[in-house]
């Protein structure tokens, strides 16, 4: 799957299928500060994310 | 994993609140910890006119969109810093909202451009007082949204500080004991003497998470890009560290904030010392003669109880 990454904008290639958290485990990324979207909708940490599937992990922590 | 409420698939867990939700129950989840939060603050009332700082970021824009839809009469101010590209994409998303969702509910956008009033742009005024440019920063948009707030006669001034940005806060003013900043930490400050308009936090009982969470469910377009100046910011670096002790006990941030505020408004009973507690609370155990609350001293029981258990 496409994992789309922010704070750089960039993009990773990942195997699925994978849950969510799982996911986040891998790149190294904190859940309390990360929301897993799917194409428009928001999912949950025990979602199992498939290989065809537009990922975005988008960070939610700001710094000003 | 299943919305606690009504069973459909959940958009969201919140190990916090030990709670999951779909984004309907997610989003009447948050207006009621909004509404939690303006009525035991005593933040304002329907009568109110209200004035956001909205910056384009996910907390001042859920934050102005949450009152709108609460029923409040919400416009809002967005100060323009004149940081390249930032600037112009965070105005560009403030302007979307304002036209396609404020709008309709009669709310209004104000804007003020530093570059216009200061003749240049935040960094460029920063390198010019030789001063940091986050510092600069905050100097003109205090000044600004009190002077909107203060002279187009808004009743209040809200901004989206949520619970992380208040615990990341309150950790650096407790690392540092700068006690005289405790206060302003409140989510409600008074418009204590004239030009000072009324500042409250609205979001304070929400994490950063769950109101990007908001922003998503309620797709609202906000710039996720940071304010490039915010880099290896030290509150950053406090929010990182909070989040980690959150993940592995949840319920820490809201613990740390919330304990702090309780504290705040329940001053300690007439400082009984340390003595006099003591004194008050303790009496000699019944079979050592140390000192105990109880009756029999929790070392006496241990001993009675491992003497009586049957030996191997
Ligand atoms: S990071 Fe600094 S310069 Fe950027 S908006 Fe925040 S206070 Fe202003
Ligand atoms: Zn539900
Ligand atoms: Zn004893």
């Amino acid at each position: 799957m496409i994992v789309q990454l922010s704070h750089p904008q960039r993009q990773v290639e990942i195997k699925g299928p994978k849950r969510t958290k799982d996911l986040l485990r891998e790149l190294n990324l904190v859940v309390e500060a990360h929301l897993v979207i799917r194409g428009d909708d928001l999912v949950t940490e025990d979602e199992m994310l498939a290989d065809a599937d537009q990922i975005e992990i988008r960070p939610v922590i700001s710094g000003g | 994993m299943n919305c606690g409420k009504c069973k459909t698939k959940a958009v969201i867990s919140l190990p916090r609140h030990n709670a999951a939700f779909c984004k309907g129950c997610f989003t009447a989840f948050v207006h009621e910890q909004v509404a939690r939060a303006i009525k035991s603050f005593k933040m304002f009332t329907p009568e109110d006119r209200i004035l956001v700082a909205v910056s384009g970021g996910k907390d001042s824009l859920a934050l102005w969109h949450i009152l709108l839809k609460l029923g409040y009469r919400a416009d809002a101010l967005y100060v323009n810093l004149g940081i390249g590209s930032y600037s112009e994409e965070s105005h560009r998303k403030v302007r979307h909202y304002a036209d396609q969702v404020a709008a309709a509910h009669g709310a209004t956008l104000l804007v003020h451009v530093v570059e216009q009033e200061a003749g240049a742009g935040i960094r460029e005024l920063a390198t010019l007082l030789h001063r940091p440019t986050c510092s600069t920063c905050g100097t003109i948009k205090r000044y600004q949204f009190n002077r909107a707030a203060v002279e187009q006669n808004y009743d209040v001034m809200a901004t989206g500080h949520n619970l992380d940005d208040e615990a990341a806060r309150l950790l650096g003013n407790v690392l540092h004991w700068q006690e005289e900043y405790l206060d302003k930490q409140s989510p409600t400050l008074p418009a204590s003497v004239e030009g000072f308009a009324k500042k409250v936090k609205p979001l304070c009982r929400l994490s950063e998470r769950e109101i990007a969470a908001y922003a998503v469910v309620n797709r609202i377009d906000y710039i996720v890009e940071e304010c490039p100046m915010a880099k290896g910011s030290k509150m950053l670096l406090y929010k990182e560290v909070l989040n980690r002790l959150e993940t592995e006990s949840p319920g820490t941030k809201q613990r740390f904030y919330w304990g702090f505020l309780d504290k705040q408004t329940k001053p300690e009973s007439a400082a009984e010392t340390m003595t006099e507690k003591d004194q008050r609370t303790l009496a000699p155990c019944q079979s050592c003669g140390q000192p105990t609350t109880a009756g029999t001293c929790s070392y006496c029981k241990m001993m009675a109880k491992a003497k009586t258990a049957a030996p191997r």
